[in-house]
Parts: structure tokens; sequence; C-alpha cells
């Protein structure tokens, strides 16, 4: 390992971040005490720190250092994920928030036993949550091992992903839903400060937003003005010359451009050269505007159904409470989400080096950390010092986010796979210590996961998480909570169709962009590559399934209709004091009363 | 069963209760999601059917940029905003309704 390449600034403000989180995670497991704190903190975290967490939660390295590579690499495309990250959130808080949280149950597969009456459709939604659990927990094991081999030059991938592993497993495994509360919603602030105040130095230094952003010109632009004198500009705004790699302006700044292109250049490449330029013009915009359509569904319905989520409704006191944290989420993230484009359009001008890839973190994913060092050749140290800001802000990102998925997964499998299935009649004492051995297994087993997917993309895996969110537990959701007519097995064979369906559809794209690889996972799955030219073939077959949200979704909600209306009898007896649990405000008190009657048989 | 069975012929553990109230937040939770799809899935029609207006320079963002990447954010927790104070109301007028619905019958 070479030290002098390390910057004592990044390392040092890196290292503070991981040791107030283990610090606040010790602090608190003095005051997390009873069960009810380990797995919904005690059902009486308050509107900010709630808000706090669940954005601190939410935004991880895909969001922190994802959108901004992606901006930078795709331009104005890339600009419908952070708005639909942030914008699942008005769905979630229009047609699911309150009356989930109305229902009151500890997680979503106590929601979907408690609606059917059917312990076997609860172990169907323990098995999703941890499924799509592992699918989200392994894109930030690759981001927390990539980043501290980018903070320590030399340092192997696998070292990263086992010291955060073993950080955040050790806060759960003390302070359960409580503890990991107060570290996440610190951490949001952690990360709000880390990505705003770089982007305000560059501002005040290079030019404002929409001054970088002119430098940019469109097609019509730069017909109407030839020459661009950037050097010259009279506001002292400078721009360095494109590489080849890079795609060009207009394509760049204008909507449906190489993001969602994709599968029809491809297919324009494989014509003969005559034909290409009429099979652009017919076929490109029209396949864009279908993917983005696809793209914002899966992004919008994804965010409503992600399991690590919804959990945290079940942390506020009432119901109330809960729809005023989701409008603070919303605000929270939302002024988040405003800052990784602004890093994309800045790299752009004034680092367009990353898009031929550097050493450590590959390409234009690295541009929130690198950036920063610009400063240095005006003002010195404190060019280190934003960039050691970024990079600690990048460690809270990955870490709040594992923990986050940690403590759904350890709550699914101590709650209700040793709490309900295995042992019911265990003590609360003992279903606490099982939550503790629970987070030392789940965390074992996601580092050992994260170590394997060093050479899959992070935009990949999160992608299929949210694809298969989307497909599965969002249909559910609406439908268990707006319609009476469903039946355990409508619910059931509707989402296992819809996420399996996003699933296959995701991995065909994927395998298939896999076996162009160079690296080794271009020869594991080599005798995937005649599937580009079916891909080449059809493109239209291709955006359906590389963002399948598009019909999944419908086919879903579909399948969940169809065999209710076929399966009448199992509709739940008492559907109507479901419902009327569901949806009658709390003040009426007919949750307690639906509780003695389920409970007064049994004794 | 041990304890006195809930009385279940009032007028809260009703057909017509249940049916209303769902009727109602189903007609908020939708008016609110519409005037979001509006923006949502308008603006790649905008992009598609109006290149030239969407390409316009305002401050040096292009119109489509700045409805994206700045503007919807305010947009959304407008929304959000509406929909939180109107069905804290309706929960009120609801609990109120309730209450008289159940005084009325005998």
């Amino acid at each position: 390992m070479d030290f002098s390449k390390i910057d004592p600034w990044i390392l040092a403000l890196s290292g503070i971040t991981v040791l107030v989180t283990l610090w606040m995670g010790f602090r608190s497991a003095k005051t997390s005490k009873s069960a009810s704190d380990f797995f919904v903190a005690g059902r009486s975290v308050s509107v900010g720190w709630n808000a706090s967490a669940i954005s601190g939660e939410y935004l991880s390295a895909a969001s922190f250092m994802g959108v901004a590579g992606m901006v930078m690499s795709s331009g104005y495309d890339a600009l419908w994920y952070p708005v639909c990250y942030a914008c699942g959130y008005l769905f979630l808080l229009l047609f699911i928030a309150g009356p989930l949280r109305r229902f009151g149950a500890y997680t979503i597969p106590d929601f979907a036993e408690g609606r059917y009456d059917s312990p076997l459709f609860r172990r169907i939604a323990v098995c999703f949550v941890l499924f799509i659990g592992f699918f989200y927990t392994m894109p930030q094991m690759k981001g927390a091992g990539t980043a501290l081999s980018y903070i320590l030059p030399g340092l192997p991938y696998w070292v990263g992903v086992v010291v955060v592993g073993a950080v955040i497993t050790v806060n759960v495994a003390l302070g359960g839903m409580k503890g990991i509360t107060l570290v996440q919603a610190v951490q949001y602030w952690i990360k709000m400060f880390a990505i705003s105040a770089p982007v305000f130095v560059l501002l005040a230094v290079y030019g404002g937003y929409g001054k970088n952003l002119s430098l940019n010109q469109s097609a019509a632009e730069s017909a109407t003005v030839p020459a661009i004198v950037q050097p010259a500009d009279p506001a002292g705004l400078s721009r360095k010359p494109l590489p080849q790699a890079a795609p060009k302006d207009d394509a760049w700044l204008a909507p449906f451009g190489p993001l969602t292109s994709k599968a029809v250049n491809a297919a324009a490449a494989a014509l003969p050269e005559e034909q290409r330029a009429v099979f652009l013009a017919q076929n490109k915009r029209p396949y864009s505007l279908l993917y983005t359509f696809s793209l914002v569904v899966a992004l919008v319905c994804g965010t409503a159904g992600l399991p690590h989520i919804l959990v945290r409704f079940y942390t506020n006191p009432d119901g109330v409470a809960a729809k005023k944290t989701t409008m603070w989420v919303m605000i929270l993230i939302g002024v988040f989400y405003v800052f990784p484009p602004i890093f994309g359009v800045l790299g752009r001008n004034l680092m367009p080096e990353l898009y031929t890839g550097l050493a450590g973190v590959k390409g234009t994913d690295a541009v929130v950390l690198r950036l920063p060092t610009l400063i240095s050749q005006k003002y010195g140290i404190l060019g280190s010092v934003l960039s050691g800001i970024t990079c600690a802000g990048a460690f809270a990102a990955f870490m709040s986010t594992f923990s986050g998925l940690l403590v759904s997964m350890t709550g699914a499998l101590a709650h209700d796979v040793y709490g309900r299935m295995l042992r019911p009649n265990s003590t609360p004492r003992e279903r606490m210590r099982m939550f503790k051995w629970c987070a030392v297994l789940i965390g074992g087993i996601s580092v050992i996961l994260g170590c394997f997917v060093e050479p899959l993309e992070i935009n990949f895996m999160v992608g299929q998480a949210f694809a298969i969110a989307a497909a599965s537990y969002f249909p559910l959701l609406f439908m268990s909570v707006w319609w009476r007519g469903m039946t355990m097995q409508g619910a059931a064979i509707g989402m296992l169709t819809g996420g399996l369906c996003a699933l296959v559809a995701a991995a065909a794209t994927n395998v298939s962009n896999l076996s162009l690889d160079k690296g080794p996972m271009g020869k594991v799955f080599s005798g995937f590559a005649p599937l580009n030219s079916f891909w080449a073939a059809h493109p239209l077959l291709r955006i359906l399934c590389e963002q399948p949200a598009i019909w999944t979704v419908p086919l879903a909600i579909l399948l969940m209709v169809v065999v209710s209306k076929a399966t009448r009898a199992g509709i739940p007896k008492d559907v109507r004091m479901k419902m009327l649990v569901l949806h009658a405000p709390e003040a009426l008190g007919l949750k307690q009363e639906y509780i003695q009657e389920q409970q007064g048989p049994a004794h | 069963m041990s304890k006195t069975p809930p009385d279940h012929t009032d007028f809260i553990h009703s057909e017509e209760f249940l049916r209303e109230l769902m009727k109602r937040q189903l007609r908020l939770s939708v008016s609110c999601a519409s005037a979001f799809l509006l923006l949502l899935l308008g603006l790649p029609l905008l992009n598609y059917f109006a290149p030239e207006l969407m390409a316009r320079r305002v401050g040096g963002f292009t119109l489509s940029w700045l409805v994206l990447g700045v503007l919807f954010f305010p947009y959304v927790w407008i929304i959000a905003r509406v929909f939180i104070t109107r069905s804290i109301a309706l929960e009120h007028a609801e609990v109120h309704h309730a209450a008289k619905g159940n005084a009325r019958q005998p």
C-alpha cells in the first residue's frame, strides 16, 4: 500500500463519520430496552427525528454518488431518477401511508397476515422482504468497497465491505430500531451538508447552475451560433474540451438522449448503413418516450413498495404524525436531490476527463468525490477539506441505507420467522436476544454477498430491486387497502407473478449486457451473447425487458382482480371490520375493539 | 367469549358509513394524484410534441431542465401540503359525522 497518495483530510473526515456512527450506536444501546424499542422504536419517534431518519435511510450510495454520475454521463434523461425517487413518496402518502399505519402491525408480513388471516401468506411476504432486501444490500456493499479503495488507494475491495458491514451490524445488534433511528437521522444531515457545501463553493467559484448549463448548446443553438468561444467568455466561465467518449452537447441536453435511446441505437447499428438514418428518424423518439414512461412507473411505484421504507411508518405515534412525517421526508429528500445533478453539470464542464475513466471508482460515478479537489488549484487546502466532506457523506450514505435494510430484514427474521412461526410462545426477552443473533447472521450474509458483487454495476442491482418492488409490493398494498374483494390467492398470485416477471425480464437484458463485459464476468456470461443480436432485431422487446414496469405493474393488478373474482369464497369473513380499521379515523378507537375481538375467543 | 361482544349494529359499523368513508378518502387521494400525474406524465409528452418550446432558455436552463430538475419538487410539496391539510380535516369531519350518526340511531 502506498501511503503517500492518501489525503489526510479525506481519511480523517471519513474516519470521524464511522466513529461517530459507532459511538451513537453504543450510546443508544443503553436506552433501547424493550422488544418494542428494537422492532419499531417504541412507536414514539417524533416527526422531526423520524423524517430525518427515513430520509437518511433512503439516500443511499446510488443517490449520493450514482445520480451525479448518471446526469454527467447521460444528461437530461437521468434527471428522472432523482425526481421519481423523491416523488414516489407522494404515492405512499396519498394511498398507502395512512391506512397502513392505522392497521397497526409491526411489519409488512404482519399486515399480509392480518389482512387475509393467512399464515401462509405471511411466509410468502417474509421471503419477499428478505429477497428484495438482499438485492438492495448488494449495491450498498459495492459502494462501500469502491469508495474505501478510492480513499485509501491500494486497499483491496473486500476490506471496505467488511469494515462497513461490521460497524453497522454491531450498531443494529446493540440498539435495534431505536438506536438506528438516531444514527440515521444524524447521517441525513451529514449527507445534506456534504452534498450542498461543496456545491455552493463550486458555484461561487465557477459560476451558477444555469450559467454552467448554458455552456452546453442544443442542436438549434449550435446551428445559429456556429463558433463557441468558451475561454474568452466575459463572465469568466470556462469549459474544458470534451473527450471522444462523452455524449455530444445536443444529445446530452435534450430529452430522449443516450439513456432512453440505447436500444434503438443498438438496433440501428445492426442495420445496413443506408437504412440507419431513416430507421432512427422513425423510431428513436417514440421508443424513447415509451422507455421514459416505463422508467417513471418503475421508480414511482418501486419507491412506494420498498419494504425497508414501509417499516418506518410504524414508528410514528399516530396516523396524523405518519402523514406529517411523509411531508417532511419529501421536503428533506427533494432539497437533497437538487444538488447531485449540479455536480453532474459542473463535472461535464470542469472535469470531462472522467468520461474516459480513471483508477479507483470508475468513471463518472466518482464525480462527487473528485470534483471538490479542483478548488485546491485556487484555494489550496480547502479543496482537500471539501473532498473529505463528500467522502464522509458517501460513507454516511451506504452506512445508513444498509442499517435500515439490516433492521427490516432482521425484523422479518426475528419477529416473523422466529417469533411467529418457529416459537410463537417465546418470551419478549428471548425474542430480543434472537434479534441480536439474527442481525449478526444477516450482516454476515450481506458481507459475503457484497464481496462477490464487485464486477456488477451499482445501477444494475438498484434498478432490479426497484423493478421487483414496483411489480410485487406496490400492487399488493394498493389493492389490499382500497379493494375489499381481494382474496389471499389473488394477492399472492398477483404479487408473485408480477415480481417474477420483473425479475426475469430485467435479468434477461442484464445477462446480455454482462456478456459484452471485457472482464471476467464477460467470460462467465458469454453464452448469452447471441441475445444481443436478438435485441438488435427487436428493440421494442428490449425496452420492455429493460424497463418492465409498464407492463408488469398492470399485469400484477389484473391478476389480483381476476383471481380474486374466481376465488370469491375466500374473502375474509370480517372484511368490513378490517376495512373500517384501515380507513376510519383513529379517534373512533376501532382498532382496540378489533384486537379485543380477535383475542376474545382464544382466552 | 369472556367479554360482552361489541355492539355491531350501531352507525359506525354500518355498510353505509364505511362506503361513504372510503369514497371520500379515495376521492381526495385520486384528485391529488391526478394533479401529480398530470405533470409527471405530461412533461414527457410536452418534450415529445413541443421540443422547441421546451428547449427555450430560461436563465441558462432549458425550460425542460428547469421544470424537471428544480420546479418539480416544490410542485409536489404543494400537492402533499394540500392533501395533508384536507385529509386531517376529513378525519375530524368523519369523527363528528360518526358521533352524530350513532346518536341518531336508537
